[in-house]
Formats: structure tokens, sequence, C-alpha cells
């Protein structure tokens, strides 16, 4: 039998002084990989109640839920853990007018929160591109180290990732290691 | 690193988010059982491998996901442009021009 299991739940590093960054594991929630032709997305828009984006990047989030534009066709959308249900039984209704592709991809991936005024910094030594190019409130998909992430820019400072669980401690040592860089000024 | 521009995302991305899916424009027969033996492996197996400029495929797998078209230098490893799938093959003096 398979078990839900969150590696990183409730673990939370938080260092204070001169470089405070805090990198922090999040508690579950609902997710959703969401595949929709872009002239039909108004539907799932109405289903999810907040405008999707049309930008690759851009974020919307309205009530609790979070919808981010990984490509010209697909959405991750984010939500309270209790508020998955309604989200699939929302979907489900337009199911007929709109066809979609609405995958729970909940049990997949974990969040790290990283905040702090060096946060941009610790990311960068994992993150190919230019970190201080990318705009507040957008994200994305890409690689920090080798593993796959959906990075998104929260504020200047703070930064969520979702990670999927098999490379989550990978990623959570990775933050863990190079957050000292600062520290000691390499 | 190199840097990709991705038409989709209209972001200039670095290379470890692509993958190389080989030669773009090629065509697949309309009805393969009507191809001889040499044509069909011709179809499958046989490309340009040209050296200088390159129609090739990309993806962008690490990122929005899509196939893309590119025009690279296979020499200076330069990507002249890039273009969204199902485009036409853009003329090279045309680019040339533009530069």
């Amino acid at each position: 039998m398979t078990q839900a299991r969150y590696p990183l739940s409730g673990d939370k590093i938080i260092l204070t002084g001169e470089h405070p960054v805090t990198i922090d594991g999040l508690d579950d929630c609902a997710r959703f990989s969401l595949r929709i032709a872009p002239s039909q997305s108004a539907a799932a828009s109405a289903a999810l109640g907040l405008d999707l984006p049309v930008e690759i990047g851009g974020i919307a989030s309205s009530t609790g839920r979070l919808a981010l534009c990984l490509g010209p066709d697909e959405w991750f959308v984010l939500a309270a853990k209790a508020d998955g249900a309604a989200i699939v039984s929302a979907f489900a209704e337009i199911y007929g007018q709109a066809p979609h592709s609405l995958v729970d991809v909940s049990h997949r991936e974990t969040g790290i929160v990283i905040d702090g005024p060096l946060s941009a910094l610790v990311l960068q030594s994992g993150i190919a591109f230019d970190l201080a190019a990318m705009p507040v409130g957008t994200g994305c998909r890409t690689l920090l180290d080798k593993a796959q992430i959906i990075l998104m820019r929260e504020t200047a400072n703070r930064f969520r990732i979702e990670v999927w669980h098999s490379f989550s401690e990978h990623i959570w040592n990775f933050l863990a290691a190079v957050r000292r860089e600062p520290e000691f000024n390499i | 690193m190199l840097l990709i521009r991705c038409p989709y995302c209209n972001a200039e991305r670095p290379e470890v988010e692509f993958v190389y899916a080989g030669e773009a424009h090629i065509v697949r027969p309309v009805d393969p059982s009507q191809t001889d033996d040499d044509q069909w492996r011709d179809h499958l197996y046989v490309r340009n491998n040209a050296r200088g400029l390159h129609f090739e495929r990309w993806r962008h797998i690490h990122g929005c996901a899509r196939f893309f078209n590119a025009l690279r230098d296979t020499v200076s490893d330069k990507f002249v442009t890039t273009y969204k799938a199902g485009l036409p093959r853009p003329r090279i003096e045309d680019i040339k021009e533009s530069m």
C-alpha cells in the first residue's frame, strides 16, 4: 500500500544575525496540473474563480487559490488542502463544454519557502538564469542544481519552491548548505 | 553557459533547461505504406549533418515543455534565431540581412 509522505513538512531552518535566511518546509496543500486549450480557458477561469494568466510565468490568485501559467496550455494550481475536492467537482461540471485535463498532483510535490534578504543569492547558487531579472509575482519551471522545480517569486526576498518529493531532500540539503556561504563570505 | 531564447516563454533561458531534438522540417510521408524501403530509410535516418547553419528542433523541457525550431551554427554553436513549431522555415538570406 502506498502511503502519503511529507518529508519536509514542519522542518524549518531559521538563521538570524547579519544574513538572516529562513527556509521553511510547508504543510501539504492541494496541487493540480491543468491542461486546457487557451481558447477555452475562460471556462476554466470561471470554474476556478480567478482569471487564468495567459502569459507564461504569470500568476493569478484569489480566495486562497493560485494559478501559475507554465506553458501555452498548461497551468499549475495551488489551493488549500480542504479546497481540493471543490476544485475537482467544479471542473467536472464544465468538462462537457470545455474538455480539459485536471490532474491532482498534491502527493507528488512538496513546498519550500525561502525568505530573507539573501534568498535570491542563495538560490542563484543553483539556478542558471539571472534571478535579479525575475519580476516579483511571476513563476516558472526551471532547474535548481540538478532537480526540476517550480519557482515562484512572492516578494523581492521571498521565493516558493515546489519540488517533487523524491528530489526534496536533495534540494533541502542543497539549500541548507549554500545558505552558509554568505555566512562565511564565500 | 549558453542562453537560448524560447519563442513561447519569450525569455532567454539557460541551456540546461533545453534538450536537442534532431533536424527540423522533416516531413513525414503522407502514406508510409506507399514508400519503398529507401524512401522510408531516408525519412527515418538520413539527415543533413550540416557544417554551419542548421535548422533544428529543440525542446524547452524544464520550462514550458514546448518543442520549437532553431537556426544554429554548428561550428560556432551560436543560435541565430528561434521560432515556434509549425511556422515555415525562414530564408537564411532574410535572417542574414537583418543581422
